[in-house]
């Protein structure tokens, strides 16, 4: 009987540690937060036009710039990427929701 | 022995649900999930509204990028801090864990600091809430998410005191790592904001 129940504790902190093993380091973190700067500082150096002329190709930069850091910060700091894949599900469906009902929105109102 | 073993179950598996994920963080989640609705709303509004001055001075006309754009790193840079404080606690650092609570906490006030300046600032060029549409679409949105701040420093706070009256340990760490979930989401919404808002060139 001890030894059915020592097995089911261990096996139980063992998924506890499986958890934690798919978060990223500290290292990590801190090389995704440089990351994460670097395109701040990028998107910033975009506003300063008399330095460069982004011309066309602002909008489309910024806009990427910002899915990947959206994507940055999901994935990473909120762990989407190591958490079970239904979190992801319950996240993207409340922004392809919003994504999808303001863009209605937008364009009923002649936004673009 | 099943009793035994039942028991063993419920003493250490903690996420013991059909879905093998906690209901409080399941319900973060879908909170979060709704929250992306709330926010779409507001940015729609004020992309609607940002160019309807009535003749008077729009908030795109005052924005101050180099100011925001530090305050956007403030806020960017408090995610890290916290996504430390839950790998600390998830070591079993728990004094290290509530410093960079704490730090998460003292950089979310800074945000809102710099938030009131601007809003001050703005106030003092005339704009106010009601000034016109483009106005009010601006600080609603951008008071909306001040105050999703705010509430996230108090969640911060409460767990910075539970830690050092000793009621946060690493068996916690869940707990930290909602709150977390809730901060990082605050810090996207302003990822988002800070784009279409104030980079990208009002027509």
């Amino acid at each position: 009987m001890s030894e059915s129940a020592t097995d089911t504790a261990v096996g139980a902190d063992d998924t506890d540690d499986d958890d934690h093993a798919h978060h990223p380091s500290d290292a990590e973190y801190i090389k995704i937060a440089l990351v994460l700067a670097l395109i701040t500082g990028v998107e910033v150096f975009t506003y300063f036009e008399s330095v460069l002329d982004w011309g066309a190709f602002l909008i489309p930069s910024l806009m990427v710039m910002m899915v990947v850091k959206f994507w940055l910060v999901a994935r990473m700091f909120m762990h989407l990427k190591a958490d079970k894949p239904i979190l992801s599900q319950f996240f993207v469906t409340g922004i392809v929701m919003a994504v999808a009902v303001y863009m209605v929105t937008l364009l009923a109102f002649n936004f673009f | 022995m099943s009793t035994a073993t039942a028991d063993t179950h419920t003493e250490h598996d903690p996420h013991a649900t059909n879905t093998g994920i906690s209901n409080t963080k399941l319900a973060m989640w879908l909170f979060l999930g709704t929250e992306c609705l709330l926010f779409g709303g507001l940015i729609s509004t004020y992309l609607l509204y940002k160019t309807r001055g009535n003749g008077k001075t729009l908030p795109t006309d005052i924005f101050d990028i180099p100011f925001t754009s530090v305050s956007s790193f403030v806020l960017l840079m408090s995610s890290l801090t916290m996504v430390l404080a839950l790998s600390a606690l998830q070591r079993g650092d728990v004094e290290r864990s509530r410093g960079w609570l704490l730090t998460t906490a003292m950089l979310g006030g800074v945000f809102v600091g710099g938030q009131v300046y601007e809003f001050t600032s703005f106030y003092r060029e005339g704009i106010g809430f009601t000034t016109n549409p483009a106005s009010s679409a601006f600080f609603t949105l951008t008071g909306f998410h001040g105050v999703h701040v705010s509430l996230g420093i108090l969640m911060l706070m409460s767990l910075v005191v539970a830690s050092m009256q000793g009621r946060l340990k690493p068996q916690n760490a869940e707990t930290v790592e909602i709150v977390g979930l809730y901060w990082h989401f605050v810090d996207i919404v302003w990822i988002f904001i800070f784009t279409v808002i104030y980079l990208i060139p009002a027509e």
